[in-house]
């Protein structure tokens, strides 16, 4: 079981955590728009999480924690 | 009386520098003040806590007491006017990061590579910036081996005293002579410097030493509260000499070597009724505006003596608003003013002033 | 549940400036968790450079002093001569660190200074806005090289990694990569052993970060990592240079 949360405030929408993630669970939510003017990085389906931190390993601004 | 030791110049330095607890010293080599350098190579391993560096260059050198400036430590480097040039951007940064650090430079001839005889020519570079921005340094002028030794103590005081770089500005001849000198007592530093690096502890926020405010309002803010220490240093740090001025109707200004040969000169010029004094700067910044001024209430003439094309002469004519008349009298290349080049430049002063030769 | 990743204690909680995916928050945050594994935020001194990096004094919560370009390993030498308890590091660019800084650099290696050197190399200088560095590609275009690096004109580059393990004095010289999970944490390991070789009194450490620069590369940050792997390592192989540690088990 495994939890990922996102700061969606200061994500860049680098993208870089969809790219690593194995399960490819993570996208860049087109909808929305963050206080910094980006799409930022969101879930998609929480229960296929392995909890591997790939993700917050590539996010150079520690938008992600994760828990095990 | 305290005991007095034969000791050159450049000498005279390290070892007030060591007296007043300046434990770190980096040099590079340069003609005439490798005897400062090598006497710290020798002194400083053998005292606890001494560091000695010879840097790979005078910007590492520099840029070396920046780095134990900023952890409030005292630090000086010593180089001579091709090395100082050098040096301008890192005493840049070590005047707007507001750090203490004593810059030693033993002027040579100039400009270029120069000559490797005295000369007075980086009173410019000293005074008015020579690194980039406002900024000031507080300059002091010895004229004797003991005043190398004096003011290099002064120097480290003012420097921690006002959060602000000094320059000991020598030239080549106060660096090579060798003269009687009563050292001074060790002392330390006794300022409280909560700004310094050491490492948090996990007790406090992080400092930061830096110099970089890319908001204009920020910069131009510490701009001005820099200044305001300035003043204050304006205020209460000018140092001169006033010798025989209480009767001169002439007057010299000049400082190191010159101050030297120009008290000769006056000797010589009292003896045939000339009634010359001389006011000698021992500090250059802040200038000895308000002597000069009122020396122009009372003289009719400044004959400034110097080892450069004439630089102090114009903080002379700044200082005296015009009242007088100013004349240089001058040797460059490292050639030094003698006594009968600077008795004929003050009777040419005589003459012009008052017509005909007295 | 526990937490098993989350933003290192010795960053601040201020957010960085960096270009999205510009790699230097990685390594900024492989910093920070050595600082933390190693618990030595309390007596670490962090000498920031001139270049994006300039800010690195607001991102990390140790002391920290910012140095004038290519200096930074002078004034670590004065911080570390002076306060040699203390941890001292450096975080330098290519320009910083291989061109207006080289004699610093080649000295504080060659008197096996005690301290810790972090080389980012993109091969760009970013913050002025993409000109060529040292470290810039055979034909690579940038803003001083328009036309294509010309390696008859603009000299080749210089593999800093190589040139200073040909000193005796350095102690441990790694080149490393932030372009994929593996290389993240290949270099995580390299910059704690960097910081730990110092503490344990052992010399000079430098780690070369191969790194990118997507805004002047004029690359999403998906193809710039992909042109690390392609170009850059292939250029600056990854490995451990200079291991004195090493060699002196071997003996």
């Amino acid at each position: 079981m495994a939890k990922v949360t996102f700061n969606e405030d200061i994500c860049k929408g680098c993208g870089l955590c969809v790219d690593a993630c194995p399960k490819q669970i993570l996208k860049l939510d087109r909808s929305k728009i963050n206080r910094k003017g980006h799409n930022p990085a969101v879930m998609t389906d929480q229960a296929k999480c392995i909890g591997c931190a790939f993700c917050a390993t590539m996010c150079p601004d520690c938008v992600i924690t994760v828990e095990k | 009386m305290a005991e007095k030791v034969l000791m050159k110049g450049n000498e005279a330095i390290a070892e007030a520098a060591l007296r007043a607890g300046c434990l770190h010293y980096f040099g590079y080599p340069i003609t005439p003040q490798t005897e400062l350098t090598a006497y710290m190579a020798k002194r400083l391993p053998k005292t606890e806590g001494g560091v000695f560096l010879q840097a790979e260059s005078e910007i590492a050198a520099i840029n070396m007491v920046y780095g134990v400036a900023s952890t409030g430590k005292r630090v000086m480097t010593s180089s001579s006017s091709p090395g100082v040039s050098l040096k301008q951007e890192g005493i840049s940064y070590i005047a707007g990061a507001d750090l203490p650090a004593v810059i030693v430079n033993v002027q040579r001839g100039g400009p270029g590579l120069g000559g490797i005889q005295p000369s007075q020519s980086d009173y410019f570079q000293a005074t008015k910036g020579g690194g980039h921005g406002d900024y000031h340094l507080i300059v002091l002028t010895p004229s004797s081996v003991q005043e190398m030794a004096d003011l290099t103590s002064l120097a480290f005081d003012l420097a921690d005293k006002y959060r602000c770089p000094a320059m000991l500005l020598a030239d080549g001849t106060m660096g090579q002579m060798m003269e009687p000198v009563a050292l001074p007592e060790p002392h330390k530093s006794v300022i409280d410097k909560p700004w310094a690096v050491t490492g948090t502890q996990m007790k406090r926020e992080h400092n930061i030493i830096n110099s970089l405010y890319l908001s204009p309002e920020v910069l131009e803010k510490t701009n001005f509260q820099r200044f305001e220490r300035y003043a204050e240093i304006e205020k209460n740090e000018v140092r001169f000499e006033s010798y025989l001025m209480d009767d001169a109707e002439y007057c010299i200004v000049a400082f190191g070597i010159a101050a030297r040969v120009a008290k000769n000169a006056i000797t010589a010029m009292r003896k045939e009724g000339l009634k010359v004094g001389l006011i000698r700067p021992i500090t250059v910044w802040p200038f000895p505006k308000k002597a000069i001024r009122e020396a122009a209430d009372k003289v009719k003439g400044f004959v400034c003596v110097e080892l450069s094309m004439g630089q102090m002469i114009e903080d002379v004519r700044l200082a005296e608003e015009c009242l007088r008349p100013v004349m240089l009298c001058n040797r460059a290349g490292g050639m030094i003013p003698g006594v009968d080049q600077i008795v004929s430049m003050t009777r040419s002063l005589v003459s012009s002033v008052e017509g005909g030769a007295r | 549940m526990a937490i098993v990743f989350q933003k290192p204690k010795s960053l601040t909680s201020k957010e960085l400036h960096y270009c999205p995916g510009c790699p230097h928050g990685i390594i900024h945050r492989l910093v920070a968790q050595a600082i933390d594994s190693l618990g030595i935020e309390g007596k670490t001194i962090g000498v920031a450079p001139v270049g994006c990096a300039v800010m690195a004094y607001d991102y990390f919560s140790c002391d920290m002093v910012e140095a004038a370009h290519g200096r930074a390993p002078a004034v670590a030498t004065g911080l570390k001569r002076s306060l040699p308890e203390n941890v001292i590091f450096t975080y330098q660019g290519d320009g910083d660190l291989a061109s207006i800084g080289m004699a610093e650099t080649v000295h504080a290696a060659t008197r096996n200074e005690n301290i810790t050197i972090i080389f980012v190399n993109n091969a760009i200088y970013g913050m002025t806005g993409g000109q060529m560095a040292p470290t810039s590609l055979p034909g690579q275009v940038t803003q001083t090289s328009p036309y294509g690096r010309d390696v008859k004109l603009q000299g080749y580059p210089i593999r800093v990694c190589e040139m200073l393990s040909a000193l005796d004095a350095p102690y441990y010289i790694e080149r490393v990569a932030v372009n994929n999970v593996k290389n993240v944490n290949q270099a995580k390991k390299a910059i704690e052993k960097a910081f730990r070789n110092q503490i344990e009194g052992k010399g000079f450490s430098l780690i070369e970060v191969v790194s990118a620069c997507p805004t002047n590369w004029g690359m999403t940050p998906q193809r710039a990592l992909q042109w690390v792997e392609e170009k850059m390592i292939p250029y600056y192989p990854l490995g451990v240079y200079k291991d004195r540690g090493a060699e002196e088990v071997k003996a």
